[in-house]
């Protein structure tokens, strides 16, 4: 459990992030919290050459709204998240959902913008992000630029993030004030990963029919997915059991569902239809 | 006399422990000190064609790289210590580093010893070991069949035992009115302990000593057997274990690993310290249980039993491990008639060599299985008769008037009152209402189960007389001093080795209520071969029942001797003496008095002592238990299973145990907590999975189980007191109670919620997708 050797240094702000990760001859990972990184290198998993520490980057940092978003900064700890007045006030589920991750020393230390860029479908920030529509705001050699979460993630632990770029900030959807949310986790008994994670977000129209659904599911598969024909499925009925059931079954449609020693593929379809059917009775009901 | 003795006292051990003030083997630090780190086998079953160390050796920092080609002459195999007589043993010692082949994935091949942990640990990747393949064979009944891999050539069919006891005629079963017929599997788990094994040892070159600082749960067994090992004198060699964080019998077992760094730091003449990481301990530190049983039990009707047939298929490992021998053997034959008069009972053990991990004791160490078999078939006969689990037990457990009762296996059972037991835990639980609320949820498609186990143990080994019968290698007695200083304060030394337990608290507590002096003018020392002359260390709940009973009789002899000299001082005959509170004073003359102190100075001072008394007080004694103690308890789990995932939730869990005479009832219910979430967490999380190939797949805590506090509700902990008579405490041992008790209160829990789709039985662990398929499966069948 000791890592391979590795030079360290300390990036003092984005652009000298960037020159360092390029300099580095592939050889360089960014280190934010390392609540992900170090246990893989310990268990020699991946063996980078050279730590470019960003965890000092003030740029990288803050929670602040705009319009209908909220943008946190990469930085910003499980713990920041969900102890933030404004994250509360204005999307409760990922306060909600942050507070489930790992244990208090992970969210004291872990990172959402590192977090997401390991892109662990395991993970609980995942489905969340899928569900709240963010943009990965990123910042790299030849500037900046926005890549959508329903791009974002390749496969497991890949993402569109070029690998000398430096995702700065993620921008959640506020969901419509009419709406309810929730993020329901099927945690593994070892690890306390997410067997299966529902984030469910919904709100009926005056006319009481789902005018708004959004639903991102993570664990289940290899990689987090939004599940647009749940989603599809809702839209425009009423909110009843039986809708919801009839929904909830297309809830593994989408994932490339994996298995492990403690789930089956099988078994996991049928935690996804569980899970996204007791969120959405959850909100709906 | 101040009451101490069944008084909730604190824990002396927790200031220093909480405080980060401990001193594990991992706080030892020594100058010039050599790190260690292991080189082990990829595969589950390899020759070895050639290992290449130069590039290891070339690194900067390393300071010697051994294989097992180095050892010869010099560091023999570690034996196993239980030769079981009669059962065709054939014995496979594990070479202290691996030569020729390899017979397990994680088994130790070469030792690099490196200025850091850093270095060593980085040239085990360049240790250059070329393996050839070989087929592995990792299930027990697989490793039996004809044309199985071998794991040693010269033992056919993989056998590395055949024990038989215990006989019953067939027509035991071809005229019983009832048989019911069960094959269960205890699945391998493996001990976790808060801190990993680990050793530092030095040698001094002048004296020729060899020290070895280790994680053990008996120095003086390691001693006995790495001075054989190590080719050392036993006076030249000193085993200290100092803190250890918990061992559930994973730190009984003698191991390579510890031999090798006592020899790396004898050969290199600088202290070598080597720390197990927790990915290294799930596969080198020996596992447990995996045992396939086959269980006949017959009966009447009415729900008499009347024989009981047992085989077991015990998984070995690939070497035979410590006391590897015993616990599929002894410790769980002689317990398989449970807490019943069954007339009639026999069992036939084969003890098979697989390529994986040798398996040895874990808290139980053979008893856990015995009632899981036993009370898992009194259930299945209880539904096959129509009859409730509670009633077939209260039918046939064995009478309080009883005892002592010898069982068709050929043991004693001590003392008991199970009946009453029963009865505590079925009032605590209000068993009645409970049979009811499951009807009415029932009714609403909701899955309540309520499980009961009445199990009995065998601990506190023991006689020595039969561990010689048994072919344990070694005595099962125990040794104390209770020395007095000047000053009146006391040092009591026990040959036990408590690595958790509280026992400088509850020894104190006995020592402390029979001097009446504070219990914090009491310490125990323990652990270090040369502070205690011998002893035979802390495992199979004999801790208090032996190592606490020598205790008791050593102060006894302390206070015998204090007498004499008070009596010499008072001027007054012995019988005129009473001894009370710490004082001693002349009967109907209180004033005339000595305290203990007065006296422990007049002792030690010797100015003024009675004809034929010698100077100093101290009180010695070797107790050698007549018999084992047999703790017993009633165990109620109640659970719900979710019909959509197959999750069980665990609803309340009510343990009444009766392990004697209670010394210190916050521990014993600690004890009873710990053990208790040990045994559910073998019924519905852990077990150690391999692939075909003999790779553990289960090897980190990201994929096996470790319950965690937040998975149980309150353990309701009560106790009865049934004293022992086998030692003057009477007190028997609580260690095991949990992960005896618990297993099978829980499967019979969840198999009773399942009842509505008619499932008989599903291995442990039981996980949720294993219930939702049998719910799944056999509901269409229902």
């Amino acid at each position: 459990m000791i890592p391979n050797a590795f030079d360290y240094i300390k990036a003092g702000s984005i652009e000298e992030a960037i020159q360092l990760m390029q300099e580095s001859d592939g050889e360089g990972k960014f280190l934010a919290g390392g609540h992900s990184l170090v246990p893989l290198m310990k268990f020699r998993l991946t063996n980078p050459g050279k730590l470019i520490d960003i965890s000092s980057i003030q740029e990288l940092k803050g929670i602040r709204q705009e319009g209908n978003r909220l943008i946190v900064g990469a930085l910003t700890t499980h713990k920041q998240l969900y102890s933030d007045a404004l994250v509360k006030e204005n999307i409760a589920v990922l306060a909600d959902t942050a507070r489930t991750i790992g244990d208090m020393q992970i969210r004291n230390r872990g990172t959402v913008g590192g977090n997401l860029a390991h892109a662990d479908s395991a993970a609980d920030l995942p489905g969340v992000a899928l569900a709240l529509e963010a943009l990965m705001e990123v910042q790299g050699e030849d500037g900046k630029e926005v890549i959508d979460i329903d791009g974002f993630f390749l496969g497991p632990l890949v993402t569109a993030l070029p690998e000398t770029s430096v995702l700065t900030s993620i921008s959640f959807l506020i969901p419509p004030s009419h709406t309810k949310s929730v993020y329901l986790k099927y945690a593994h008994p070892a690890s306390g990963y997410a067997v299966v994670g529902v984030c469910a977000i919904a709100g009926v129209g005056e006319d009481g029919r789902i005018d708004f659904v959004r639903i991102g599911i993570n664990g289940v598969a290899d990689v987090a997915y939004r599940a647009t024909t749940v989603e599809q499925a809702l839209l425009g009925e009423l909110p009843t059991a039986e809708s919801i059931q009839r929904a909830a079954a297309l809830a593994a449609e989408e994932g490339e569902i994996g298995n492990d020693l403690f789930a089956s593929e099988q078994y996991r379809r049928n935690l996804a239809t569980v899970y996204t059917e007791r969120a959405l009775s959850r909100i709906l009901l | 006399m101040a009451k101490l003795i069944g008084t909730p006292q604190k824990r002396k051990e927790d200031p220093k422990l909480i405080t980060g003030n401990g001193n594990f083997t991992d706080d030892i630090k020594l100058p010039g000190m050599l790190h260690g780190a292991f080189v082990r086998s990829p595969h589950a079953h390899a020759k070895i064609i050639r290992i290449d160390v130069s590039k290891a050796l070339a690194l900067p920092g390393v300071v010697a790289v051994y294989t097992g080609n180095d050892l010869v002459g010099k560091v023999k195999s570690v034996p196993t210590m239980w030769l079981l007589p009669g059962a065709d043993l054939k014995p496979k010692d594990r070479s202290a580093l691996a030569q020729g082949k390899t017979r397990y994935a994680g088994e130790c091949v070469a030792l690099v010893v490196a200025e850091n942990r850093y270095i060593a640990r980085d040239a085990l990747d360049l240790v250059e070991v070329d393996y050839e393949d070989l087929p592995a064979v990792v299930h027990q009944e697989a490793a039996l069949l004809d044309g199985a891999p071998l794991v040693h050539d010269d033992v056919a069919a993989n056998l590395a035992l055949l024990w038989k006891a215990g006989e019953v005629p067939e027509e035991e079963f071809q005229n019983a009115e009832v048989v019911v017929k069960q094959r269960l599997y205890n699945q391998r788990v493996i001990p976790n302990p808060i801190e990993t094994r680990g050793a530092v040892a030095q040698y001094n070159p002048g004296s020729g000593e060899l020290t070895i600082w280790c994680t053990s749960q008996n120095p003086h067994i390691h001693r006995m057997v790495y001075a054989g090992v190590l080719d050392i004198p036993e006076s030249r060699l000193q085993i200290v274990a100092p803190d250890v964080g918990g061992g559930f019998g994973s730190k009984i077992a003698t191991y390579n690993e510890e031999a090798v760094i006592g020899h790396a730091a004898r050969d290199l003449k600088r202290p070598v310290k080597w720390i197990e990481d927790r990915k290294e301990h799930f596969m080198a530190t020996t596992h447990a249980r995996d045992e396939v049983i086959e269980v006949e039990l017959a009966g009447k009707r009415d729900g008499t039993f009347t024989a009981i047939r047992v085989k077991n298929t015990a998984n070995l490992g690939a070497y035979l491990s410590t006391f590897g021998a015993g616990c599929p053997t002894i410790d769980f034959g002689l317990m398989v008639t449970g807490a019943y008069t069954i007339p009639k009972a026999s069992v036939v053990t084969y003890g098979v060599y697989t390529n994986t991990t040798p398996t040895d004791a874990y808290r139980g160490a053979g008893k856990p299985e015995a009632a899981f078999q036993i009370e898992r078939i009194v259930d299945l006969f209880a539904q096959e008769i129509g009859m409730d689990p509670v009633e077939i037990r209260q039918k046939n457990l064995i009478p309080a008037e009883a005892f002592p009762y010898g069982t068709a296996m050929g043991v004693s059972y001590d003392s008991g009152n199970y009946h009453y037991t029963l009865d505590r835990a079925l009032d605590i639980a209000d068993y009645a209402s409970l049979r009811a609320e499951q009807k009415r949820l029932r009714e609403q498609g909701k899955l309540l189960g309520i499980g009961v186990s009445t199990y009995v143990e065998l601990c506190g080994f023991g006689p020595s007389k039969v561990a010689g019968a048994i072919g344990f290698q070694g005595g099962v007695w125990e040794n104390s001093t209770v020395r007095v200083h000047p000053t009146g304060k006391v040092a009591v030394f026990t040959g036990t080795s408590p690595h958790g337990q509280g026992t400088a608290t509850t020894f104190a507590q006995v020592v402390a209520e029979k001097l009446g002096i504070p219990i914090d003018d009491i310490e125990l020392i323990s652990g270090d071969t040369r502070s205690v002359s011998m002893g035979w260390g802390t495992y199979g709940s004999r801790n208090t029942a032996v190592g606490g009973a020598a205790v008791a009789i050593a102060t006894d002899r302390v206070i015998e001797k204090a007498k004499t000299i008070a009596a010499h001082e008072l001027e007054v005959s012995v019988e005129d003496l009473e001894f009370s509170n710490g004082i001693f004073s002349v009967k109907g003359v209180p004033t005339q008095s000595r305290s203990f102190q007065e006296i422990a100075k007049s002792a030690n001072f010797a100015w003024n002592l009675p004809d034929g008394v010698e100077p100093s007080l101290e009180g010695q004694s070797f107790f050698d238990p007549p018999n084992f103690v047999y703790p017993f308890g009633a165990h109620i789990c109640v659970v719900e299973v979710n019909v959509q995932t197959g999750e069980v939730e665990l609803k309340r869990y009510i343990a009444v145990d009766d392990v004697g005479r209670v010394i210190n009832p916050l521990l014993a219910e600690g004890q009873v907590h710990g053990g208790v979430a040990q045994g559910i967490g073998q019924a519905l999380w852990e077990g150690a999975v391999y692939s075909d190939n003999g790779q553990l797949l289960s090897g980190t805590f990201m994929d096996y189980t470790m319950p965690k506090a937040r998975f149980f509700p309150t353990i309701e902990s009560h106790f009865t007191e049934t004293p022992s008579p086998v030692n003057p405490l009477g007190a028997k041992g609580v260690g095991e109670t949990g992960t005896t008790g618990a297993p099978p209160a829980v499967v019979n829990a969840v198999m009773d919620a399942l009842r509505p789709f008619g499932i008989k039985d599903l291995d442990m662990p039981l996980t949720p997708e294993k219930v939702w398929r049998a719910m799944q499966t056999r509901g269409e069948n229902a």
